[in-house]
């Protein structure tokens, strides 16, 4: 039978909704179309084809329904047929504005009619601003709903015990550690133990945060060998729990070292500590001295001496913890940092104390019955001077650690240490507002030596500034030449010296 | 005697006041109980309130046509076919036509589909009456009631009027056969040719097992506020827009394109199903029908559908309050889209999210293998019982006939 064009364009546009469809040769029933206006219309389309291929655009036919539109159209017809015009074309002539006004069949009593509908589009379709902040709390609310329902049900006070001392990586660390802390979802109490006793600097630092801070001085000043610095670390840390103690904080302690990187989901797996936790700590030993580093690490090619740089729990196929992966020194021998700021690798000790929590309760002093047995009382453990690695010298029976991170095998923070040269110096609290002394007059500048007595404040500024600078870095401060191009090959070189010169004393 | 009867007032108040009292203290709970038009009945069970019988058609009917093409148990019209199967192993199913309820005529209409997929509709009509005068000639109950105690599963694009375009189907109406029966369909729009008094809507098929495959975990951070993936102009069918969906699509690109609160695009990403879990709220625009998967996806993944289709009628309308569930935009409103969403109160949005949580909802949205208790196949049993007892009028006296049998399109008249 024959089909108007009409139809067949209707038919082709079910057929045609994906790419490569091939038009069907079932029977399609024909419908109603085979008035003469049909007839007529499938003429006046071949018409416009031909128009079009003369004049090379789209010429459409609704021009003649335009020109003759008293004659033919119905816009108040209300009955549910649709008329057979070419009211509802396919093709649409470009010059008709995209917001033409609806003017179609109607169906009755329905509000909705079919046919082409205007784009309605606002006058500015931007954003609002306004708006998009309310749009973010609406965020907020419903990701804080989220974790309410489906987070940790009863969070407990995070209590971070973070050791550390007036020096040039000081604020670096210790903003580090501060964000991170800002950051954590639950309630937290940041005690702060200071070697060499609490100053103005570290509280300054401390109050820009607006966390609950327990600064606590200690007094004895930070030792340069690394050796040394570990054990007053560890000192420091008992001396937190000691606040702990006497505070009577109830929550988890966790050891937030100042230098070292904690992810968010660290403060989320330890709410799942009862008494005592361990979490994997990634551990990136790094030596300043790039030539030392690569031959140390290249030379050490087969899996086995490769150290896995992760320390922490060690669990078996059941999930119970059978031993602890520790730092593998070896490949260290010998070429470790010894003090601080040597250009040697800096390890960390075999067992990080960052990578333990504990319930604060086991450090409270009453009620001994309730503390379980395996657990020692603080004051019995580092009394003395004697050295305490790990917090497991506080357990009798280290077995009951809780490994944590799905048994440790997520690596939920990492250490690594970097520090400038005991007597490296710095602007206090980062601010330069008077006139710095010059320590070190250097020999050769590209401009002409000025006396220390400037005529203005800000060329004094620029030109110490820049000596600062490099003093900062610097390991020996009497060396010629000294512009900041060279500089870097002058430390190597200077740093293979000072290397020399210890292995040398030992 | 009045004094115990004071105090069972009493009692019953103060049962009355903890009810209240703990619907307010379930703010804090994850889930909030569904309870629409009808009643509290999403979690009713059908089983005893309804007999169904199933007519034994032949097989050139059912099972020849979805051998021919076995797409039809994937695509979104796949309900009817589920649903065959499900009537027959059911408990409310009676082999005994006498004390039937209801009469289910399993004749697969949807499944004449194209190289592409998609159904075509145009020997549907034949079909199903080709079905109807086996049933009428075989059977006395179809002439009993003219078809007014049997339902059909419709779930073409508009239903019973069984064609892919809307002006056509309008033109044809509901086949004549069918106007006096229940008609179970995806097809809703008030004041529509195509929607009789009556219906019982549905949602379309969307298959569980690959929904259920893609959950995330519910404490993942919703970060996207508003999402969608889709055309916006039907480029092939309607490359100028406005046509296509009536322009609300369009209009959603247009005005919304570069607004960073809105995540639309045309494209298929691979992590949709992940995505819509991390967005609070999913656009749920009409296209050439008013109705679909999308509303059934925001459902299962717990993203508050924004519905913008004028007048139309969701799944299970009288089971499910749609309204304190979704968000209705006008189509003219679609420029202020932004502006309406972020001016809903978080309280709502949060309420909003509890109802959806509601394990009960995503299951009145999923047609299960096989059945679980609650799933559409039991939304759509409740419909059908919900509409019983049949009044008496339905059942016409002797020799009364009320269809006309040779009404319709000439073409529709000829033998399938």
């Amino acid at each position: 039978m024959k089909l108007s064009a009409l139809h067949q364009s209707y038919l082709n546009r079910r057929l045609n909704s994906f790419r490569g469809s091939s038009p069907l040769d079932s029977s399609i029933d024909g419908g109603g179309l085979k008035s003469p206006a049909s007839i007529f219309w499938l003429l006046i389309h071949g018409l416009c084809c031909l128009i079009s291929l003369l004049l090379g655009f789209r010429f459409s036919h609704i021009i003649f329904f335009l020109l003759f539109s008293p004659s033919t159209t119905t816009i108040t017809r209300t009955t549910k047929l649709y008329s057979p015009t070419p009211f509802l074309p396919i093709k649409v002539p470009d010059a008709l504005p995209v917001q033409s006004p609806p003017n179609k069949t109607l169906v009755s009593s329905s509000r909705v009619v079919v046919g082409r509908h205007g784009i309605l589009i606002r006058p500015w379709p931007h954003p609002d601003p306004v708006e998009v902040m309310k749009a973010h709390h609406i965020i907020d609310r419903v990701q804080r709903e989220q974790r309410i329902q489906y987070g940790v049900k009863s969070p407990r006070t995070v209590i971070a015990v973070t050791p550390t001392y007036v020096r040039t990586f000081q604020t670096l660390h210790l903003t580090g550690v501060m964000h991170s802390l800002m950051n954590v979802p639950y309630d937290l109490v940041w005690i702060v133990v200071e070697a060499g006793g609490s100053t103005n600097e570290t509280a300054s630092l401390l109050a820009s945060s607006g966390l609950r801070v327990v600064h606590v001085g200690f007094e004895e000043e930070m030792p340069v060998s690394w050796e040394d610095r570990h054990r007053l670390e560890a000192r420091m840390r008992f001396r937190a729990l000691r606040v702990v103690r006497q505070l009577k904080l109830d929550g988890i302690v966790m050891f937030a070292d100042d230098s070292n990187m904690h992810s968010m989901e660290l403060f989320d797996e330890i709410q799942r500590v009862k008494c005592v936790g361990a979490v994997s700590v990634g551990i990136l030993a790094h030596s300043s001295n790039p030539d030392e580093e690569e031959s140390s690490v290249a030379q050490k090619d087969d899996i086995e001496n490769s150290p896995m740089p992760v320390q922490g729990p060690a669990c078996n196929a059941s999930d119970q913890l059978v031993g602890w992966h520790t730092f593998n020194s070896l490949p260290y021998e010998g070429k470790s940092a010894k003090y601080i700021g040597d250009m040697a690798t800096v390890l960390p000790r075999k067992l990080e104390w960052a990578g333990f929590v504990l319930n604060s309760r086991l450090l409270w002093k009453e009620n001994q019955d309730d503390k379980p047995e395996w657990v020692k009382d603080l004051d019995t453990v580092g009394g003395d001077r004697e050295h305490i690695e790990t917090p497991l010298s506080l357990l009798i029976d280290p077995s009951v650690v809780e490994p944590l991170g799905s048994c440790g095998r997520k690596i939920l923070l990492w250490w690594l240490r970097v520090e400038a040269r005991a007597d490296s110096q710095f602007p206090a609290r980062w601010i330069i507002d008077t006139p710095l002394e010059v320590s070190v007059p250097s020999k050769r500048t590209p401009w002409p030596d000025a006396p220390p007595e400037l005529p203005s404040n800000e060329t004094t500024i620029t030109i110490e500034e820049n000596r600062e600078k490099q003093q900062v870095m610097k390991t020996r401060p009497r060396r010629s030449r000294r512009s900041r191009s060279k500089r870097k090959r002058e430390t190597r070189v200077a740093d293979t010296q000072v290397s020399d010169r210890n292995s040398g004393e030992k | 005697m009045k004094d115990w009867r004071w105090a069972l007032v009493g009692l019953v108040c103060f049962a009355l006041v903890l009810k209240i009292g703990a619907v307010e203290r379930g703010r804090g709970q994850p889930t909030e109980r569904i309870s629409g038009s009808a009643g509290d009945v999403l979690e009713d069970d059908p089983v005893g309130r309804l007999k169904v019988f199933v007519y034994e058609l032949p097989s050139k009917y059912n099972k020849k046509i979805l051998q021919k093409d076995p797409r039809c148990l994937t695509h979104m019209f796949a309900a009817e076919i589920f649903m065959h199967r499900f009537l027959l192993s059911s408990p409310v199913r009676t082999l005994n036509p006498e004390e039937a309820d209801w009469f289910y005529t399993p004749v697969y209409t949807t499944c004449d589909l194209t190289p592409n997929g998609l159904p075509l509709p145009f020997k549907s009509p034949r079909m199903m009456r080709s079905a109807i005068q086996l049933i009428s000639s075989n059977w006395p109950y179809w002439n009993r009631t003219e078809g007014a105690d049997h339902f059909f599963i419709v779930p073409h694009d508009f239903g019973a009027c069984f064609h892919y375009l809307e002006e056509k189907a309008i033109e044809r109406g509901i086949l004549t056969l069918l106007q006096r029966a229940t008609l179970v369909q995806t097809f809703g729009q008030r004041n529509h040719v195509c929607l009789k008094d009556g219906s019982i809507t549905i949602p379309p098929y969307a298959p569980p097992q690959k929904m259920e495959a893609h959950l995330i975990p519910p404490h993942i951070p919703r970060s996207i506020f508003v999402y969608f993936r889709g055309l916006f102009y039907d480029v092939g069918n309607d490359p100028e827009g406005g046509y296509y969906a009536r322009g609300a699509r369009a209009a959603v690109w247009e005005n919304f394109k570069d607004n960073p609160l809105f995540d639309i695009s045309t494209e298929h990403p691979t992590t949709y199903y992940e995505d819509m879990q991390r967005a609070i709220f999913c656009l749920c625009p009409l296209g050439w029908a008013p109705w679909s998967p999308r509303l059934v996806e925001a459902v299962i993944f717990g993203c508050i559908p924004v519905i913008i289709a004028d007048d139309i009628v969701l799944p299970f309308a009288d089971a499910i309050p749609w309204e304190d569930i979704g968000v209705f935009v006008d189509e003219k409103d679609v420029p202020n889209l932004d502006t309406i969403l972020t001016s809903i109160p978080p309280e709502v949005i949060l309420r909003k999210q509890r109802l959806l949580a509601n394990p009960s909802m995503k299951q009145a949205m999923l047609f299960p293998q096989p059945a679980q208790s609650g799933d559409a196949f039991h939304q759509i049993l409740n419909g059908l019982a919900r509409k019983l007892p049949h009044d008496q009028s339905v059942y016409l006296k002797a020799g009364e006939k009320v269809l006309n049998w040779t009404a319709g399109p000439v073409g529709d008249l000829k033998p399938w």
